[in-house]
């Protein structure tokens, strides 16, 4: 058995092209993740997710469609339950995205989706990836670049410091529904081959890994997707030829190479990443 | 004179008790106002009203329109481990008019000339965790310059600096303010900062007053301030605050 030897089948190619683009994506937006604290909303929002694709499939429903207005509604409720200071932020997503998560499984069970296709869903799987599917990841790729690019300044005003953001006239919630759709969308298409239980990793790992590395934001925003395409290309490859899942080689890649390289880069690179490691 | 900020009746809370109640408050062009109270005695919402990041639950704000407004926050609640330089600071200012990721030159030049004015020549491209407290303090100061505003607004500019950098930032404020600049600030440092400037408002989730600091800085305001008694003493012209323990001897 060669290295090489998946790339003859199709749905290897597929699921590799998906794996290497949903790890620079997910580098990419988890810049924004980690800056700003938000890791636990990428874990809460794909397990809402994971709620939304079991009820999309009792109904009959797209899985894209079903899914992303379901973790969109999430993310919005989340929002709305936390701006009014009652509970916090995350107690709002504990609440909201368990609950969610919940009743994926419950339906899940009453509707007797077979067992696989849940830990396919938890644990992600390179089967079954189709050419549209590689398609639509790399288009939700060139969607994250080109905002990224047009609102970089907004994006990083309101990342790191939302208050003045906004007396300067950013529109600081603009900016943060933004993030928040580009993180529901990231999740949406790039869950099915990461899986819901190990995407925040996918979206944390690279990017504190770049955060080590570097002081400049600029320089972040392009070796996280760069560190996470890579775990994900490499990953795949692992996952064929050890068998196992396909998220949870690229995420063991992934932390591999964080204890690589926080080993390395010592204490400089502990005291970069800040309140990131403790 | 005219008017850029007017509050009327304003009161505030944030869903619990109220944080400010019925404050009539008016910032003239030309203003040098320091705004000083106890810890949670509603000066940083008071601040954040003037600036419109909050709307009062009760009265009226009147802005002029076309205002420019700048403000430099707290540097105690920046994130010093966040990956970012000196110009690029600088450059969020102009974050609202630009979708160019990257600066043009005539940009880049004006980040320099502020810097440079700032005393912050070649420090460009350093990290903002390699600075020295005053130099932090001036860099947000250069941000908010460069939006050449008619009214910076400072929250606690002075506040876990030296006597040295406290000095530099309060004559920073003299020039800025002789040259055109209206200035509101909040302070904790009535001797070190709030003595010095032309007026006073002292809060204590009330406006209890507003005048000169000969006017304000009187045991009867301070103690209906801050809640305790305080002493003031004159010294070669200058008021002095100081606290009066009780049962101290």
């Amino acid at each position: 058995m060669t290295l090489f030897e998946p790339f003859q089948f199709e749905f290897f190619r597929n699921g590799f092209m998906v794996a290497t683009l949903a790890g620079a994506i997910c580098g990419l937006v988890g810049v924004y993740v980690v800056l700003r604290s938000m890791s636990y909303i990428g874990h809460g929002l794909s397990h809402s997710i994971f709620g939304g694709a079991a009820a999309s499939a009792v109904l009959g429903v797209n899985f894209y469609l079903g899914a992303g207005m379901w973790g969109l509604l999430s993310a919005l409720m989340i929002g709305r339950v936390a701006r009014r200071g009652k509970i916090g932020a995350d107690a709002a997503i504990g609440v909201i995205t368990t609950a969610s998560f919940a009743l994926g499984l419950a339906l899940s069970n009453v509707f007797g989706q077979a067992k696989r296709s849940i830990e396919a869903v938890l644990f992600g799987s390179i089967l079954g990836v189709t050419t549209l599917e590689v398609i639509a990841v790399a288009c939700v790729g060139v969607l994250a670049v080109a905002i990224i690019g047009a609102f970089y300044r907004k994006l990083l005003f309101a990342t790191f410091d939302p208050e003045v953001a906004d007396v300067t006239g950013v529109n600081v919630g603009r900016m943060e529904a933004l993030l928040m759709l580009m993180l529901a969308v990231t999740i949406l298409f790039t869950m099915k081959i990461v899986g819901v239980l190990l995407i925040s990793a996918l979206l944390v790992t690279p990017a504190v890994i770049a955060r080590m590395v570097t002081n400049s934001f600029a320089r972040m925003l392009v070796i996280a997707p760069l560190v996470g395409a890579a775990c994900g290309a490499v990953g795949m490859v692992i996952s064929y030829h050890a068998d196992i899942s396909s998220g949870a080689s690229i995420i063991l890649l992934a932390a591999f190479v964080f204890i690589v390289v926080y080993t390395v880069t010592g204490a400089r690179g502990r005291g970069n990443a800040g309140g990131m490691i403790h | 004179m005219t008017n850029l900020i007017e509050l009327n009746g304003i009161s505030h809370s944030y869903g619990g008790p109220t944080v400010l109640e019925h404050v009539h408050l008016t910032i003239d062009e030309g203003s040098f106002l320091g705004v000083i109270g106890p810890s949670g005695s509603g000066k940083t919402t008071l601040l954040r009203l003037l600036l419109g990041n909050l709307r009062p639950t009760e009265g009226v704000v009147r802005r002029r329109a076309d205002l420019r407004i700048a403000y430099v926050p707290q540097v105690e609640t920046v994130n010093w481990n966040f990956p970012i330089t000196v110009s690029e600071v600088v450059l969020m200012a102009a974050a609202a008019k630009w979708y160019r990721p990257r600066a043009t030159e005539s940009e880049r030049k004006r980040v320099a000339e502020l810097l440079e004015q700032l005393g912050l020549g070649g420090f460009e491209h350093r990290h903002i965790r390699e600075l020295s407290g005053g130099q932090q303090q001036r860099v947000f100061l250069a941000r908010a310059l460069h939006r050449d505003p008619e009214l910076l607004v400072l929250d606690e500019p002075t506040s876990g600096v030296d006597v040295r950098t406290r000095h530099e930032v309060v004559h920073l404020l003299t020039d800025l303010h002789r040259n055109g600049t209206s200035v509101v600030l909040s302070t904790h440092d009535i001797n070190g900062l709030a003595a010095h400037l032309p007026l006073i408002a002292c809060v204590n989730r009330e406006l209890i007053a507003v005048g000169t600091p000969a006017e304000v800085l009187t045991s009867s305001v301070l103690e209906r301030t801050y809640g305790a008694p305080m002493e003031v003493l004159e010294h070669g012209g200058m008021l002095l605050v100081t606290d009066s323990p009780m049962g101290i001897e």
